[in-house]
């Protein structure tokens, strides 16, 4: 299939232009074969009939006594049929006679050229017949003179005469016409391919117009129109195309003011609620100090709702996190750092120094934002704590390129179908987690240029972090 | 040599926020701290409480009816080196640096937890003690560490508490590159991932105070990435 493809051009362009030369050519072809028939035939018709008629004429004015003799005729002498001969002959014509076994003839060619048919043929009536002798083409005029007796009788003379007018003329006039209709075929084929040419980029135009706005409106540019000129069927498909478009872009709009609304209503309400956390977060530790003093239930009450607000608290701040890179707020401020310093700070801050095994080079330095880089290890080494199981390793190193971090855990793993989603937002394979931990630390990634991914070990899960050096 | 004080010590806290629930809160959890809270509902208020009483520090909701934190922020400064905490609800970068440029020394975000905005409030108000007393001056520039004073060329110049102790731990190691994270961890007591900006603004403070063309700096350079360095002339 594919092969049969390469041999047939399919292109729309080699297409047209091999149809219309074709059809061009063979048009032009066929009138021209035509036309040279024609010209041919008429040729040769008219110098056949002024041959004839010059050859009858002058056997028709025959005076000397041929064939059997009346009383008182002499046969006719060799002069007077030489005389005869050279009457018949002319220019371009040669004359051979055959009178009572003599033949007479003086030019190149002999009786030997006649063919024996029209010989035979040429006993009772005039033929006429083409024969090429050597390079050279002839008409042959054939005939016996016969001669009316006194009583009205025709007879044989017994008198052969053989005409051979040359078509020299003809030949020359006729490759003239050849060579003319070859000319005329060959700029009748340029002409053709001018106008293939033409009429493909005529069409092909508006086609590629068509694919390239295609194309644009592919790439997102969804205000891509196009000119709609004249009526035919790709203006209809233009015009087609441009209603298709100002569709899409109208729906692509509209969903994406829905998109906007919810976006600004879940920074909006991230927002609002921060002021009445702000109040109970201000008062957790009080109410904590103060539940040591109250009876087991209370006290359990209060520990819970203190342990609620600081998940509500974490929650809309990982909300607004996220609102932040979904409106395109969230913004990178980099700095050459000590890594080794900021992993340490980040576990440090959380308590984790303990529980985490540190493999980073003590001496590396990189352009960073330390604060979203301090969220990508927090927000790993704190799911590994919440989903795995110690031992917690992190290893940080440089790779030509960038900077490499891996946290691994030696629990139970991902299970395999929800490693594809962990990276979701508000996806939980255990109901602890706000399930914006990760999503957050990919988005962080992503603002460095970077990439996250994870792999499941045995036993255990590894997440790696890569930063482009910048 | 300068050494920071840092006993536990309780201030006068003027505190600013029109909502009452976090008004109240914030009051109750600063107060167990041991500070003594004014608290008012609008920067207007406020400021006359600064001409009257002389707190010892401010914190300012940014998000306040009629003139807003930034701008409360802004007048105290022209009355005073009183040190300002911000307080914002949106954690909005332009805020933020919008109140850093007005002269805040710090800021915290909606929903702070109480430890924290007492260790901001106790690092901005930690004060430059001096055991020295010598004047060491680097051409126009004089700095009296004994009596804490900056002057150039004969003139005083007025710096905040934190404006100065970031000016005296530069002037501490002279040619020296000290990086963000160093000087916010001494000068602010953020022990992790601390905002660079806080630093950024306050060297533009000094330098719009120090430097005859601010943009083209003599005595505190940027090492671009890096930090800065005080290099004197």
């Amino acid at each position: 299939m594919n092969t049969l493809r390469q041999l047939f051009p399919t292109g729309l362009r080699v297409r047209l232009v091999i149809t219309f030369t074709l059809v061009a050519v063979a048009a032009s072809a066929l009138v021209a074969s035509m036309g040279y028939e024609l010209a041919k035939n008429a040729l040769t018709k008219r110098t056949e009939d002024v041959a004839v008629t010059s050859v009858v004429t002058v056997l028709e004015r025959i005076t000397v006594p041929l064939g059997s003799l009346w009383p008182g005729e002499l046969p006719p002498t060799a002069q007077d049929l030489e005389e005869l001969r050279s009457s018949l002959g002319g220019s371009g014509r040669q004359v051979v006679m055959e009178y009572a076994d003599n033949v007479y003839g003086a030019g190149t060619l002999t009786i030997e050229n006649v063919p024996n048919e029209l010989r035979a043929r040429a006993a009772w009536r005039l033929v006429t017949q083409r024969v090429r002798v050597g390079d050279n083409l002839w008409l042959l005029i054939g005939t016996q003179v016969q001669r009316t007796a006194r009583d009205g009788e025709v007879q044989p003379t017994g008198l052969k005469v053989f005409v051979f007018v040359s078509l020299e003329e003809e030949q020359r006039l006729l490759n003239e016409l050849r060579s003319s209709l070859a000319t005329a075929g060959g700029i009748t084929l340029l002409i053709a391919l001018t106008g293939a040419l033409f009429s493909a980029r005529r069409v092909l135009l508006p086609v590629r117009r068509l694919r390239d706005a295609a194309r644009a409106l592919g790439a997102g540019h969804l205000n891509t129109r196009l000119p709609v000129r004249g009526r035919d069927e790709l203006a209809e498909l233009t015009a087609t195309f441009n209603e298709t478009a100002a569709a899409l872009e109208k729906s692509v709009t509209e969903l994406r003011t829905l998109e906007a609304i919810a976006r600004r209503f879940v920074a909006d309400v991230s927002h609002e609620l921060r002021t009445p956390l702000t109040a109970m977060t201000a008062v957790t530790e009080l109410l904590l100090e103060e539940a040591e003093r109250l009876p087991d239930a209370p006290a359990e009450a209060v520990r819970l709702v203190v342990h609620e607000v600081e998940r509500l608290r974490v929650l809309v701040e990982q909300l607004i996190e996220t609102s932040k890179f979904d409106s395109g707020a969230a913004t990178l401020s980099l700095e050459t750092v000590n890594v080794a310093e900021v992993v340490f700070d980040s576990l440090e801050v959380r308590g984790w120094t303990d529980t985490v095994k540190l493999d980073v080079p003590s001496e590396m330095t990189f352009n960073l934002d330390p604060r979203r880089f301090d969220v990508i290890v927090a927000n790993l080494v704190g799911n590994a704590h919440r989903h795995g199981a110690p031992p917690i390793e992190l290893h940080v190193r440089e790779t030509p390129n960038g900077l490499e971090l891996k946290v691994r855990d030696h629990g139970d793993g991902i299970p395999p179908e929800a490693l594809g989603r962990v990276f979701d937002r508000f996806f939980k394979s255990k109901s602890v987690g706000s399930g914006l931990g990760l999503p957050i630390a990919r988005s962080n990634a992503q603002l460095h240029g970077g990439t996250i991914s994870v792999r499941v070990q045995k036993p255990g899960t590894l997440f790696t972090v890569w930063l482009p050096r910048t | 040599m300068v050494e920071w004080n840092n006993n536990d010590r309780v201030a006068g806290i003027l505190l600013v926020e029109d909502d009452p629930s976090v008004r109240t809160a914030l009051e109750l959890a600063l107060s167990r701290q041991g500070h003594s809270v004014t608290a008012y509902g609008t920067g207007e208020e406020a400021l006359d409480h600064v001409r009257a009483r002389r707190p010892e520090i401010a914190i300012l909701d940014v998000m306040l009816p009629g003139i807003n934190g930034v701008e409360v922020c802004r007048r105290i400064r022209k009355l005073d080196q009183l040190p300002v905490i911000l307080l914002t609800a949106r954690g909005d970068d332009l805020d933020i640096v919008v109140g850093l440029e007005a002269g805040a020394d710090d800021y915290v975000v909606k929903p702070v937890e109480p430890r924290v905005l007492d260790a901001r409030i106790r690092a901005v108000l930690r004060r430059v003690e001096s055991t020295a007393t010598d004047r060491i001056s680097f051409g126009d520039l004089v700095i009296d560490r004994g009596a804490l004073k900056v002057s150039l060329a004969g003139r005083e110049i007025h710096l905040t508490p934190t404006e100065l102790r970031l000016l005296l731990e530069l002037v501490r190691h002279p040619g020296q590159v000290l990086n963000r994270r160093y000087l916010l961890r001494v000068i602010w007591d953020h022990t992790h991932a601390g905002d660079s900006r806080l630093v950024d603004t306050c060297v533009q403070r000094v330098r719009a105070k120090l430097e005859k063309v601010p943009a083209n700096p003599t005595y505190i350079q940027t090492v671009r990435g890096f930090g800065y360095r005080f290099s004197p002339p």
